[in-house]
């Protein structure tokens, strides 16, 4: 089916000023990924998939700009014991970053090895992005695909000696940042990465996560706070037989954020945990939405996702769990809630399973609500002020999805995050 | 200690009279008890003085140790040194029972210019006191509430009073629902906690708990008012007649 015009015109305009990196391994994933781009047509406001967010803003040929934000606030991880790479505004900072080496992985960035003609990273890069352009079409990746000017590849051989911890800085009011990672981890490996920083005026990011037999993958984020960043964000992921992944992202203010994240589970008794918390105060927009494929015998996954939202600001949730014929004995869930503070805010969902198996067990469940009045004033009559029991009840709504995040440093890192953000809010 | 005067109070919601000028003083040192019929206005008279939204005063006061608390956010009234056992405790998921008591406990110290408990002297304390009540470390960990037995809520709220160490301690039907093992570890707790400084509104349907929890003086309430009080022999007044009797005697 031809695209409307005005959808080839917006898409023309937006890559009429983009550069694609040339040569190399990547080149022809890239020119693929761009006539993927133009096939598509980037997303639109009538598109079904962006009916509650307003794509406007992250497919604009120009980012529109935004303040840099002073947090005050020490950087989040600064107790974990990890290695980091700093990117400012999509560049890579050598010199606050650590040397790329560590135990049980080989690091190497994009920009750096683009130029070979052969990588391990060439049957991936662009390969489950791809993938994940069906059943449901994501042209903000494919452009990703085509014109990411760098970004991490990420092997783990084997137990990877610490966290690798990618911190994005955001110090240009105009910077229109892509960057495209690619994590693969063999058969029994396991690596943790974290991601933190507000990252660009715009960011989009794409991640590509292969999993093999046994192997884990753990991720945390936090997307950084800076109120005018926009960021629309992917991550897909395959994961092999009896292999794990758990993927926690904390996301406060910004006026925009779109994270997508597609898994496929393709090997028997996988497990795929995607969880978030969501602290929205003002005229701010959080959009999650996961598209979870069971193509297995006997897997797991679980959706946790809880949005504190107040004045104004705007949280949905669009999470689905297609469960394939042969995937039997698959174990599903899907929890998506708000915590609304005022009657400003809104959330909107759109919960879905399609499932074709006949022995599984899928739930969903999504709740708006307010703070529970009775359990308010059975924290006062204890003596709790209002400001302190509305924080307690706050963070015992968002427990479930914190729980999510195994690694105990790693949660208290986000809880205290969480803490700080409440605090500045205090009612009291 | 606590001393309440022509207490009127309304539905906020509804134009409905509840209480219809309570008069009661209870002593520092005293246990007082409140029995009545159901629906005479006992909750109604405890979350009146606790501070839930919904009730309006209309006319009569309230005081805690001279302070008038009918002003007071039930924060407020809490760090004045109010207690209120609820007679149905509210399951709080997500926040840790030890988390909240500590967290309650220190705020009634921050509010009254005292010094916040340590981590390690609240678990010495705590874990004294859970154990005197039969609450094992298990009950400590959990949710507020959630889970527990009908027995475990109201041993959880004389924790919470210990604890806490209120001036003023109202108990709203404490027994209710427990067996009488539950209601002797309940009554215990309260008489460990009874002393010259500390005076207890015991508000109870039945008889029985009195038997465990002396009071001295017995109050009747019935439509929102206190119709007749008296000795510990009333209340066997009441368990032997009901209330049928003792109201039309006093209409
Ligand atoms: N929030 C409320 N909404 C409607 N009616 C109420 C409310 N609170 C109390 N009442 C009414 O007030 C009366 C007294 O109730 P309550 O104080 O619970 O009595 P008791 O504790 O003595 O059984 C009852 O008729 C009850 O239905
Ligand atoms: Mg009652």
């Amino acid at each position: 089916m031809a695209l409307p015009q005005t959808k080839v015109d917006a898409t023309e305009a937006r890559l009429s000023g983009m550069e694609q990196p040339q040569g190399g391994w990547t080149a022809l994933a890239r020119g693929q990924a761009l006539a993927r781009v133009r096939e598509m047509g980037l997303p639109a406001r009538r598109d079904e998939y962006w009916k509650y967010t307003r794509p406007d803003t992250l497919v604009s040929a120009e980012a529109p700009s935004a303040a840099l934000f002073d947090a005050q606030e020490t950087p989040v991880f600064g107790e974990i014991d990890r290695l980091k790479i700093v990117f400012v505004d999509g560049i890579f900072d050598a010199e606050a970053s650590d040397d790329l080496t560590l135990e049980g992985v080989t690091i190497e960035r994009l920009a750096d090895v683009a130029h070979a003609d052969i990588h391990w990273a060439l049957d991936l890069y662009g390969t489950l992005e791809a993938n994940g352009q069906d059943p449901v079409q994501r042209p903000l990746a494919a452009l990703n695909t085509a014109f990411a000017t760098d970004g991490v590849l990420i092997h783990a051989t084997g137990k990877a000696a610490k966290p690798i911890s990618l911190i994005y800085r955001h110090a240009s009011e105009t910077s229109d940042v892509i960057l495209h990672h690619v994590i693969k981890v063999d058969a029994g490996a396991e690596v943790t990465v974290l991601e933190n920083g507000p990252a660009a005026a715009r960011f989009n990011k794409c991640m590509e996560i292969d999993i093999a037999d046994g192997g884990t993958f753990h991720h945390v984020r936090a997307q950084g706070r800076d109120h005018e960043r926009r960021a629309a964000t992917h991550t897909f992921a395959r994961l092999g037989r009896e292999s794990v992944l758990k993927s926690f992202t904390l996301t406060a203010n910004g006026v925009m954020t779109r994270n997508e994240t597609v898994i496929e589970l393709t090997g028997d008794d996988a497990v795929a945990h995607v969880a978030g918390a969501s602290l929205g105060d003002g005229d701010f927009h959080h959009d999650t939405t996961v598209f979870i494929t069971h193509d297995a015998v006997n897997c797991e996954s679980r959706q946790v996702f809880k949005k504190v939202l107040r004045n104004g600001a705007t949280g949905v949730f669009q999470g689905k769990i297609l469960v394939k014929p042969d995937a039997q004995k698959t174990d599903g869930y899907q929890i998506s809630q708000s915590l609304l503070l005022d009657g400003d805010s809104q959330f909107l969902v759109k919960p879905e399973l399609e499932i074709y198996a006949d022995d599984v067990a899928c739930s969903h469940g999504s709740t708006s609500g307010a703070i529970d009045e009775e359990a308010l004033f059975y924290l006062r009559s204890r003596g709790v002020p209002t400001g302190e029991a509305t924080d307690l009840l706050t963070l015992a709504f968002l427990a479930e999805a914190v729980d999510e995040i195994e690694d105990e440093a790693l949660a208290e890192e986000i809880l205290d995050r969480i803490g700080s953000w409440l605090l500045r809010r205090r009612a009291d | 200690m606590l001393e309440i005067k022509n207490l009127h109070a309304q539905l906020e919601e509804e134009d409905k009279q509840i209480l219809k000028g309570v008069d009661l003083t209870v002593e520092a040192g005293k246990v007082h008890a409140i029995m009545g019929p159901n629906g005479s206005g006992k909750s109604t008279l405890s979350y009146v003085l606790s501070g839930r939204d919904g009730y309006e005063v209309t006319e009569g006061s309230a005081t805690l140790a001279g302070d008038d608390i009918l002003d007071m956010e039930p924060e407020e009234r809490a760090a004045a040194g109010l207690f209120l056992a609820f007679q149905y405790p509210v399951e709080i998921p997500g926040v840790g029972n030890m988390t909240f008591l500590r967290t309650a406990v220190n705020a009634q110290r921050k509010a009254r210019g005292e010094e916040e408990m340590s981590a390690s002297d609240f678990l010495k304390v705590i874990r004294e006191k859970a154990k005197s009540l039969k609450i094992d470390a298990d009950m400590l960990k959990r949710p507020v509430n959630v889970g527990f037995s009908g027995g475990e809520k109201k041993r959880n709220e004389i924790l919470q009073m210990a604890m806490l160490e209120p001036k003023m301690c109202i108990l709203d039907e404490t027994d209710s629902g427990l067996d009488v093992d539950a209601m002797k570890l309940v009554a215990e707790g309260v008489n460990a906690l009874r002393s010259e400084g500390r005076g207890f509104l015991v508000i109870t349907h039945y008889q029985r708990l009195l038997d465990h929890i002396k009071p001295d003086v017995v109050h009747i309430m019935a439509d929102g008012k206190i119709v007749k009080s008296g000795g510990p022999e009333l209340a066997l007044e009441v368990e032997n007649n009901g209330y049928a009797g003792l109201l039309e005697e006093v209409a």
